[in-house]
């Protein structure tokens, strides 16, 4: 119990001054027949036998790190300098709230206009907000957004989108106006996802929603899908699940997107396994109002001196109720915390290399793998991550791989089985990748294969 | 004069202090700190970070190189650790003191959850990995979900939900579905005029129209109009128990029965949890589904606003309509995360999210309830209540409590005690501040006027609450001998002076502009 600082003479002193006998009469309003139920649950632990527990349990698992490591799809293992996480532990930070009282909350403030500034510039956009729950949901709050802008309900997603962001598109959407037309997978034809998406842009379109890289990791020019949306006044979404791609590619807004979401785990924050993660959202001026999420903006005090407010909060639940653009009240707070940190350290320089080094590492991965008798890459161009058709079903690869101790990637199947896909072995590198990994790949590939 | 044990004065008393202060250089005053932005500070041309050597390659990115800059700017190591260091320096933590958010429960956040969700086998492994390679993670959730299923004596449990908010819209579609496999097309929600704002969004969200339940004079729902709302385009009623005025709704069983037999659904706003867990459950009140907060209830830290963890707790009822993924159970003992619809009996209702839902938040709540133990929650709700209650009883006689004691674990008040002083609750929660305090939640719950909800959660000590009480007395017995002054401008001693919203709102600036552009 050692972090209720209560002693029993202190709980009877203050029952004394409440002027009751038990602190069971504090309770009297709950009904005496499903008061104190029998609740069959072990005893308090100690901080050390806590430790081993859960040990015990983390112990089971393989640790990214620990072996030659290519699963991507989505989430990616990047290294983190150390200083990202020893900041971000700061009590100041770590045990704060929402800033909802600016004047002692400058710290996080300060650190979400950053963060905006941050994600604007990388996806080229004019404004971004505060962050989201992770790039999924993200993409589903978009398409409603694309609703509330253009006043139309049949939204596009393309065949490159990753099936899960799909899949949430579609779930969040069931019950919602929105009209979700869902184009097939083509992994080893790119062009022929954006010619569909293109193809299937019509008056009645809200928005187009196109993943680049795609999930297959296809980099495209996406300008003629821009111009065909934006000639049947509809929005073009992309999405973007490896923000670390942002710093070799043009960029979305360049590109003539209206919104970028996606996944901004890669910068500054860890694999955890699916989550916390780091969904952005950006946009154009004009849609700002339209904006899903929370919103730091800049203003002075009395004084006259700069500070930070949170912002243009007439579109959020808790004034709005059940007109609000949506119904979150959260971002991912520290999640965006640490990006700040790591891509503060990056800088753009920084950034633009290891971008590239990324992008060196997956090209010799796929030269390597080429190689391999039976092998075929899919990709005309990739980032960081590419997709190859193996001569076996991939989900058995990936398991044989494993128990040869490398982890060698995401089945497509994994993502979708109803897709139709299951030779697709989706292979992500980033700059841990060594020289010794990808021999190791290699080989126990090789041996799967043959 | 006093002096130190190097013979040197430790007071100023010779010196005649300035008229006004002096102005610095830096823009600093002493450890009142001015920190620019990374912008001002940095450029693009410098960086923190050494990268990997590599000679020149022939790149595949289809011809698309970013040539454009991107403006990002950077500062080498040290000046990084400076700049967000001095940044935390502007915050309140629960780290730092007494944090009564109402609502919002402000708890120790042990730093031991911290470094268990930073073991490599728990931070350092990927969603979608195989799965014979994180048997220990399928473990963790599977032991988490069961503390969760028996503290609230329900049957199933969706994990996935990224947040509150996230989770109410789990629930309400888990509703949804339920109601349409039945082939029963409801289309009303009843939210009571003190519920959280998310409540009637989220319904809005699944398509529902909201339909306000009115409050009676003692801050619980009123039943009777709860009753005569209630028919058969009713899906549900989505109430907060306890309740956002910190009270238990004692006619909980009554309210889950006529729901039941008008054929909707009850929804139980869990984000106030804290106060019952091991003193009621609410699988035995009749609830059919409730989220919690996982960052609220189980102590996981809060991080300037988020991430969070929403679970949601379902019945029998609705628990084949849970989200996709879930942990499942094989015939050889292994377990594995069933991730896509499978054949015709999968009701689920879909997949909420990417990947598997907070996996960092499951461990921090897990580690705490393993800490606590089934006890020590237990424990932990009768302080919370306790603590809540003594404040409510050491300030009733000089502020006005909005309803009769006892509270739950927050005490509500409003401006009643302020009539007549012009003074306002903004003004007296900006004045805790120069207390060195955390304002409590200020003008929520909307049904009462003026509200001042605070909630000191269990872990305070009773010399904190006393020196917490000491200062809300004192604020409050100035407000009424007209000492305004302390009021109208505070906070006086904060990193900054008040701050001017209104202007935020009607120009935009919504991220850094270099000034020559």
């Amino acid at each position: 119990m050692r972090y209720l600082p209560l002693t029993s003479d202190d709980r009877q002193a203050m029952l004394g001054k409440i002027g009751v006998r038990h602190v069971d009469d504090l309770f009297k309003d709950i009904p005496s027949e499903f008061l104190n139920p029998e609740i069959d649950l072990p005893r308090h632990k100690t901080e050390l036998e806590v430790e081993r527990h859960l040990s015990r349990m983390a112990s089971k698992n393989t640790a990214a790190g620990s072996v030659p490591f290519f699963v991507g799809a989505g989430a990616y293992k990047h290294h983190v300098p150390s200083t990202v996480d020893h900041i971000i532990q700061r009590g100041e930070f770590l045990t704060a709230y929402t800033p909802y009282q600016p004047e002692i909350a400058q710290g996080t403030l300060q650190y979400i206009f950053e963060f905006q500034t941050q994600i604007a510039q990388l996806t080229g956009m004019d404004v971004a907000n505060a962050s989201m729950y992770d790039g999924s949901t993200a993409t589903a709050e978009a398409v409603m957004m694309a609703r509330r802008v253009t006043r139309k309900k049949r939204a596009v997603i393309a065949g490159c989108v990753h099936p899960h962001y799909r899949a949430v598109v579609e779930t969040t959407t069931q019950y919602t106006d929105d009209e979700v037309v869902a184009l097939d997978a083509q992994p080893a034809d790119a062009q022929a996802e954006l010619q569909a998406a293109i193809d299937a842009i019509d008056e009645t379109t809200s928005c187009v929603v196109f993943q680049n890289p795609g999930v297959c990791g296809n980099v495209l020019d996406l300008t003629p899908l821009a111009e065909k949306a934006h000639a049947n006044k509809a929005l073009l979404i992309v999405v973007v699940t490896e923000v670390m791609s942002l710093g070799l590619i043009t960029s979305p807004g360049e590109m003539g997107a209206d919104i970028v979401v996606g996944e901004a785990q890669s910068i500054g924050n860890g694999l955890n396994f699916g989550g916390p993660y780091l969904g952005m959202f950006a946009t154009n001026q004009k849609y700002v109002r339209q904006m899903p999420g929370r919103l730091c903006g800049e203003t002075v005090d009395s004084d006259g001196t700069r500070g930070f407010v949170l912002t243009l909060s007439t579109r959020e639940q808790h004034i709005r109720r059940e007109k609000a653009t949506s119904n979150i009240c959260t971002n991912s707070g520290l999640c965006s915390l640490a990006f700040t940190i790591h891509m503060s350290l990056l800088g753009e320089k920084g950034l633009r290399k290891l971008s590239k080094l990324n992008h060196k590492k997956a090209v010799d991965v796929k030269n390597a793998i080429a190689a391999i008798d039976g092998v075929e890459v899919l990709n005309s161009s990739f980032f960081n991550e590419f997709a190859v058709r193996l001569p076996k079903n991939a989900a058995d690869v990936v398991e044989k791989l494993a128990s040869d101790g490398v982890l060698a990637g995401v089945p497509f199947s994994r993502l979708d089985p109803n897709a139709g896909h299951d030779d697709v072995l989706l292979i992500a590198a980033t700059e841990t990748v060594t020289d010794g990994d990808i021999e190791e790949l290699v080989s126990a590939l090789k041996g799967a294969v043959a | 004069m006093s002096m130190n044990n190097q013979g040197r004065p430790t007071a100023a008393t010779d010196v005649e202090a300035p008229a006004e202060m002096f102005e610095g250089f830096s823009g600093h005053k002493g450890l009142r700190l001015a920190e620019p932005l990374i912008y001002e500070l940095g450029n693009t041309q410098t960086t923190g970070v050494d990268i990997e050597d590599f000679d020149d390659f022939d790149m595949e990115i289809g011809g698309l190189e970013r040539t454009t800059e991107i403006g990002c700017a950077g500062l080498a190591e040290p000046d990084v650790v400076r700049h967000y260091t001095r940044l935390s320096r502007l915050n309140y933590g629960i780290d730092m003191g007494v944090f009564p958010l109402g609502s919002c429960t402000m708890k120790h956040n042990p730093r031991l959850n911290e470094k268990m969700a930073r073991l490599p086998g728990i931070g350092d492994i990927h969603p979608l990995q195989p799965q014979s390679t994180v048997q220990g993670a399928l473990e963790l959730m599977e032991e988490l979900s069961h503390w969760l299923m028996t503290i609230t004596n329900m049957p199933a449990v969706a994990l996935s939900p990224k947040a509150g908010a996230h989770g109410e819209l789990c629930g309400v579609m888990a509703i949804r579905a339920a109601l349409e496999a039945r082939g029963d097309a409801r289309e009303v929600i009843l939210c009571p005029e003190s519920a959280h704002g998310t409540n009637p969004a989220t319904a809005a969200f699944c398509g529902y129209k909201v339909k306000s339940i009115p409050g009676k004079d003692n801050g619980r729902v009123d039943v009777e109009a709860l009753k005569e709302a209630l028919d058969d385009t009713v899906a549900a009623v989505m109430i907060t128990n306890p309740n956002t005025c910190g009270l238990f709704e004692q006619e909980v069983r009554e309210i889950a029965d006529a729901v039941h037999a008008a054929g909707a659904f009850f929804y139980c706003d869990g984000a106030n949890f804290n106060a019952i867990m091991g003193k009621a459950c609410p699988g035995d009140l009749g609830v059919d589904a409730m989220h919690f907060n996982l960052h609220k209830t189980f102590s996981t830290p809060h991080g300037g606003g988020g991430p969070g963890s929403g679970p949601v707790v379902l019945s029998d009822a609705l628990k084949d309509f849970a989200p996709l993924p879930y942990v499942v159970k094989e015939a050889d003992g292994s377990l594995k995360l069933h991730e896509w619809k499978g054949g015709e009996g999968d009701k689920s209702l879909g997949r909420l999210t990417a990947f598997h839902g907070q996996m960092g938040m499951y461990v921090r709540a897990l580690s705490y309830m393993l800490s606590h133990g089934g006890d020590g929650l237990k424990q932990a709700s009768e302080d919370a209540v306790l603590n809540a209650n003594y404040i409510l009883a050491s300030l009733e006689d000089v502020m006005s409590a909005s309803y009769e004691g006892p509270c739950m674990h927050e005490a509500l008040f409003d401006d009643r005690f302020l009539k007549d002083t012009g003074v306002t609750t903004l003004d007296f929660a900006k004045a805790m501040i120069d207390e060195g305090y955390h304002p409590m939640t200020m003008y929520f719950p909307l049904v009462v006027h003026g509200a001042m909800l605070v909630e000191p959660t269990e872990t305070e000590s009773k010399f904190n609450l006393d020196q917490f009480i000491r200062s809300m007395r004192g604020l409050a017995e100035a407000a009424k001998a007209g000492e305004t002054k302390r009021f109208e401008g505070a906070p006086y001693y904060a990193p900054r002076k008040r701050l001017d919203e209104t202007q935020a709102a009607r120009k935009p600036v919504l991220r850094y502009t270099p000034p020559s552009a």
